[in-house]
């Protein structure tokens, strides 16, 4: 069932990315969507249903909405003449809640094209991500920002 | 008609794109140390590079083409967070030391 969805998908970028959808062409897209899932064949569990597709359109939303934010919140700091009082660089640890590979990779790169922050590392036990705040208000509210934020709806997405 | 209003909404979207990345320019010469810098880069430059290849994807009138620029859009948002990342981190273990003003560094604590 996994298996079967990964190959259409592969097959259809395919056809996008070739921008050809002749039936040999798909059909190289087809083998390569074998190879692929060939590879990830423990990677993928089989999950689905209608809640988990809310989910992720809930996820993409706040995802777009947040990236546009940041990306006006950083050009418009750029162009702020007295930008040394206005930032307040930090690093934060902050303890994750998600534990896959998969979940902590989404998370840290959200993380980074969101509003004033970027990730740095992970821990070795993978149980803190370091985080680097462009302007630093409070340690606690921005924990709790993105746990309630982005850790939630990811834990939405893969539980 | 229709097309018209494509092509300018296209225009707009070029001049929006250029402008962040004009901004993330700025920006890159603006802030104080390495990883302040990657913000203005990796969000702006983000922005800037998916707006103008929304613009592409209208002006195209055509689907592939549209379909590419998508596509184009999908792996600009996947893989600026992770070169962030990358640089981010390379920089800081190999020693380059967050400018004077940090106010907290919770990772010059941990031992690596």
């Amino acid at each position: 069932m996994t298996l079967a969805l990964i190959v259409v998908a592969v097959t259809l970028l395919w056809g996008v990315v070739s921008g050809s959808f002749e039936t040999l062409n798909l059909l190289l897209g087809a083998g390569f969507g074998l190879l692929v899932g060939f590879i990830l064949r423990d990677r993928v569990k089989a999950t689905g249903g209608l809640r988990r597709v809310r989910a992720i359109v809930a996820l993409a939303g706040l995802f777009v909405w947040e990236l546009l934010a940041s990306a006006i919140g950083v050009a418009v700091l750029a162009l702020t003449p007295n930008l040394k009082a206005r930032l307040r660089p930090a690093i934060i640890a902050y303890p994750l809640l998600v534990t896959t590979d998969v979940e902590i990779t989404l998370l840290a790169s959200l993380i980074t094209l969101t509003p004033g922050t970027l990730s740095l590392d992970v821990s070795a036990d993978r149980s803190v991500l370091y985080v680097h705040v462009l302007q630093l208000t409070n340690r606690e509210t921005l924990i709790a920002g993105i746990a309630a934020g982005f850790e939630a709806r990811i834990m939405a997405v893969f539980r | 008609m229709f097309n018209d209003a494509l092509v300018f909404a296209s225009i707009v979207l070029v001049i929006f794109g250029a402008l962040f990345g004009l901004l993330a320019a700025i920006g890159l010469l603006r802030f104080p140390d390495f990883y302040t810098r990657m913000h203005a880069a990796s969000k702006a430059g983000a922005v800037g590079c998916g707006l103008i290849f929304a613009a592409i994807a209208m002006v195209s009138l055509d689907g592939p083409v549209a379909l590419r620029a998508g596509l184009g859009i999908g792996f600009v948002l996947l893989t600026t967070p992770l070169s962030a990342h990358l640089l981010a981190r390379a920089s800081y273990l190999t020693g380059h030391r967050p400018a004077a003003s940090t106010a907290v560094d919770e990772f010059a604590d941990t031992e690596r």
